[in-house]
């Protein structure tokens, strides 16, 4: 009797790419929940803007490179970057802006370099970074949450309104940018701080919450549920998140301990801005992070010192971009001095 | 027993309630439940035997025997052909009737030399080796001669022949039998334990007596209870209690031997070496039973217990095989094919090779045959670039870095290869089934090893090429300056000769001349004289 051909090993992987992918975007679903309630629908529409895209650039490419394009959008990774870059831009953006984003990040920050798998510079970063560049004044206009607060917050767009403004760019007649955004909170505290007062009054405004400011501190806490979720389903070892985290939190404790008027506490480093975004899911990127378990302590502390530096001293009041990209480029050199010793070899 | 073992000799003792752990490895489904639920059984004698004159490590074995010839069973057939060798045996009476490459099985599917018995029937035995009653009475090299004679290889599938381990040379901490089965499907050493408890027991004091070995660790899988049970007792009916028996977690590949040493005493091998370097001697528990079996009642290793299972088996079980078998008539003795049938593997679901037909033989390292559904082996997914995930290298128990080494074999780019370690690869296979993008990294790295190996080979033609070519050219040059000078000594001596002729010559022309002048004056001087 004949039979058919098979390679070892001879059981089924538990695991493929777009399982792994898929697994982060179910991450991402609390987050993006929590972002919804508290920021509007407006990332469910940059969502869709991002990922249809991404995936349409994704598809032309992948069509003139004559390769399969069923598996390669099958896979999700497109989909990934799209959902993270819509993390990172305000809720009210006009679809072209994410669209420009969405389509950087795939057809320069991925393809060009040869698609999945062979980028050095996390997508969703490099497309982010590219519309913080290009348009400063729009990729700054946050909205604050939506919480009854007496008054003290500005009215908001209902769905509708929001819709009408992703697409068309204007605002409903009679609302003004000034009623509707304000700065965030890493924003608002970099002035004040500039303005030398203390970081306790700064907190005490309403904007501010327990740990960060409220409305992004619950994100940023589901955000990290997320990442727990990740870990357990093993999508993510531990190290690069929680060097992140380390990363951040150290210089802030010493420079609060040292100087608690002029530096925040480093709970709200952590629940601020796109830090616990950076340390389970974009930092995590393992096709732009560092491979090994030890390299990946030393990338991930590193982001997180960026991070911490550059909202600290730098021109830009979050740094998690920057911070990522600029380790992007030193992993080569991290993964050449980190590596495991083998069995059976001395240290 | 731990004050047994620090008793037990010097270094580090191997100590139960301490047990190590080795990098990354996986946790798989056993798949043992159906095939260890059966008694060993039996094959009925196959009308032709096909033995493999290749079934070790070194080189083919030499025939002993031509065609026509009637063997008897268990009588050598082929000697072994320089010292790390293997005899072969017939596995029962018949008559040779060819000499001539058939197809074995090996991973290349390629053809062997191999010796064809038709048998008789009759299966009349050989009374060649004596069966002996006290082994202790013997020394180690008698020991080991046994062994050697009854052609005994490491059958956990290396096919090690076991007499060259034996002569690993003396001063070793202990002795170290694999009974850590740990690759799905495979349960042929579990069975042994349970049934054959007391040989492998035996196996074990012959191995200690051979090589002056003080202490014996049996390691097996903590989900095999009943074999731990089994040997416990033999061992405490015998009353010897310098072995002992270790239960170890059962991750996949602990059954390797640098994996286990690792997990028993927190050793490593070094990468060049070999575990005597570091005083263990690691023998799987089949071989240790063989080797019992060798010594004590003169029989050969002309069969073994292979596992036959998978969801295309009717009843999976063990088997205790006559080599040379072919598989047919171990699926026949097993109920014959479900028709699920839709591959056949030797080995194990890791490690274990595609069999293209059921017509090839049971050869020494054959520990498992499967018969696999199409569900029970891995889909051809299509493969996706590296993401650079490194899970491989958190399941690699080499701790390696295979994506690196992926990177740089499938860019052809070798040399930066054995930098990373290629060749520490064990190539058990977890990095291909841990990596989501279904690379197939092991093959990959054979495919690498096996190209570095033939540059190595090439390169070493090459310079021995160019070594005879510059021997060549010295010789010559040497020759033609030999030549020249011979040639210049013939001129100088000719030089001189000429010298000396020129020599001679003034010398004839001056005698001439003098001849002549007194000729002249004589002529002056006669007319005077003569007038």
């Amino acid at each position: 009797m004949k039979f058919a051909s098979t390679r070892p090993p001879h059981v089924r992987p538990a695991r493929s790419v777009t399982r792994v992918m898929g697994e982060v975007l179910l991450a991402l679903v609390p987050a993006t929940v929590a972002w919804t309630w508290f920021f509007g629908p407006g990332i469910l529409y940059n969502m869709a803007v991002a990922t249809a895209t991404a995936l349409a650039c994704e598809a032309a490419v992948l069509a003139l490179r004559g390769r399969a394009v069923r598996p390669h959008l099958a896979d999700l990774s497109a989909v990934v970057t799209a959902i993270l870059l819509a993390f990172c831009i305000p809720p009210l953006t006009p679809w072209w802006i994410t669209a420009t984003g969405a389509a950087f990040a795939i057809l320069f920050a991925k393809q060009l370099y040869g698609g999945l798998g062979y980028n050095p510079f996390n997508p969703a970063m490099a497309g982010y970074v590219v519309l913080l560049i290009s348009f400063p004044e729009q990729m700054t206009r946050w909205l604050p949450p939506l919480l009854e607060l007496a008054g003290t917050m500005p009215a908001a767009l209902d769905a509708w309104q929001t819709l009408v403004f992703t697409l068309t760019g204007t605002l409903p007649t009679g609302t003004g940018w000034d009623a509707l955004t304000g700065a965030t909170p890493l924003d608002d505290l970099r002035t004040q701080l500039q303005l030398a007062v203390p970081v306790d009054q700064v907190r005490a405004a309403p904007l501010y919450g327990v740990f960060g400011a409220r409305g992004w501190e619950w994100t940023a806490a589901w955000i990290g549920l997320g990442g727990l979720y990740l870990l357990w389903r093993r999508v993510i070892r531990w190290q690069i998140p929680a060097a992140v985290l380390l990363g951040v939190c150290l210089p802030a404790a010493l420079a609060w301990l040292l100087a608690p008027a002029a530096y925040p506490p480093p709970t709200f480093h952590l629940f601020s801005g796109a830090t616990m975004l950076c340390a389970f899911f974009i930092a995590t990127d393992p096709v732009s992070a560092a491979t090994s378990p030890r390299g990946r302590l030393v990338y991930g502390f590193c982001i997180g010192l960026l991070i911490f530096v550059i909202r600290s001293w730098g021109g830009y009041p979050d740094g998690v971009a920057f911070a990522v990209l600029l380790m992007n480029m030193a992993v080569p050199a991290i993964d050449h001095f980190t590596r495991p010793r083998t069995y059976g070899h001395a240290g | 027993m731990a004050a047994a073992c620090r008793a037990g000799g010097g270094g580090t003792a191997v100590n139960p309630a301490r047990l190590w752990h080795f990098h990354g490895g996986l946790k798989l489904d056993a798949r043992t439940a159906r095939a260890a639920a059966a008694p060993i059984g039996a094959v009925p004698l196959p009308p032709r035997l096909v033995l493999p004159l290749s079934q070790h490590v070194g080189q083919p074995a030499e025939p002993a025997v031509s065609p026509g010839e009637r063997v008897l069973k268990g009588q050598p057939i082929a000697r072994p052909n320089g010292y790390v060798g293997a005899k072969v045996h017939a596995s029962s009476s018949g008559t040779v009737v060819e000499i001539a490459p058939h197809p074995v099985p090996h991973p290349s599917g390629l053809s062997a030399p191999c010796i064809v018995i038709e048998t008789d029937g009759l299966d009349e035995p050989w009374t060649g080796y004596e069966p002996i009653t006290d082994f202790t009475a013997l020394t180690g090299p008698e020991l080991r001669a046994r062994v050697r004679a009854a052609g005994v290889v490491g059958l956990g599938g290396a096919a090690f022949p076991t007499a060259v381990k034996l002569g690993a040379g003396s001063g070793l901490k202990r002795l170290i039998l694999n009974g850590a089965e740990c690759e799905p499907y495979i349960c042929c050493d579990e069975l042994l334990l349970r049934e054959r408890a007391a040989e492998v027991l035996t196996g074990a004091q012959v191995l200690l007596q051979a090589l002056d070995i003080a202490r014996c660790v049996v390691a097996i899988e903590d989900d095999k209870p009943a074999a731990q049970a089994a040997l416990e007792a033999a061992i405490r009916a015998a009353g010897d209690a310098r072995i002992e028996v270790v239960a170890v977690p059962a991750i996949y590949p602990e059954g390797g031997e640098r994996q286990l040493i690792k997990v028993l005493t927190g050793e490593e091998v070094p990468a060049r070496g070999v575990p005597p370097d570091i005083g263990y001697l690691c023998q799987n528990v089949g071989t240790a039973a063989a080797v019992a079996r060798a010594v004590t009642r003169g029989e050969p290793l002309i069969s073994r217990i292979v596992t036959v299972t998978g969801d295309g088996v009717a009843a999976p079980r063990n088997l205790e095989v006559r080599l040379g078998t072919p598989v047919a008539a171990l699926v026949e003795a097993c109920g014959g094919y479900t028709g699920q049938a839709a591959h056949l593997l030797m080995g194990g679901a890791m490690m274990g090779f595609p069999l293209a037909d059921d017509s090839l033989p049971v050869i020494k390292a054959t520990n498992c045959i499967v018969a696999a559904s199409r569900e029970e082996v891995r889909p051809r997914a299509p493969v996706m670039p590296c993401i650079r995930c490194g899970e491989c290298a958190e399941v690699c128990p080499a701790q390696l870095l295979p994506q690196q080494l992926y990177w740089h074999a499938r860019s052809d780019d070798l040399e930066p290869l054995d930098d990373y370690h290629l060749f520490d690869c064990i190539e058990c296979g977890c990095c291909d089934l841990a990596c989501p993008s279904q690379i197939p990294l092991t093959q990959y790295f054979r495919y690498a090893k096996t190209e570095l190996w033939a540059r190595q080979r090439d390169r070493a033609r090459s310079d021995i090429a160019r070594e005879r070519f510059e021997a060549r050219r010295e010789r010559l040059d040497a020759e033609q300056q030999a030549r020249k000078k011979r040639l210049e000594e013939k001129a100088r001596a000719a030089d001189e000769a000429r010298g000396d002729e020129q020599a001679r010559k003034a010398m004839i022309d001056a005698a001439l001349e003098r001849v002549q002048a007194r000729r002249g004056s004589d002529r002056d001087d006669s007319p005077g004289s003569g007038a």
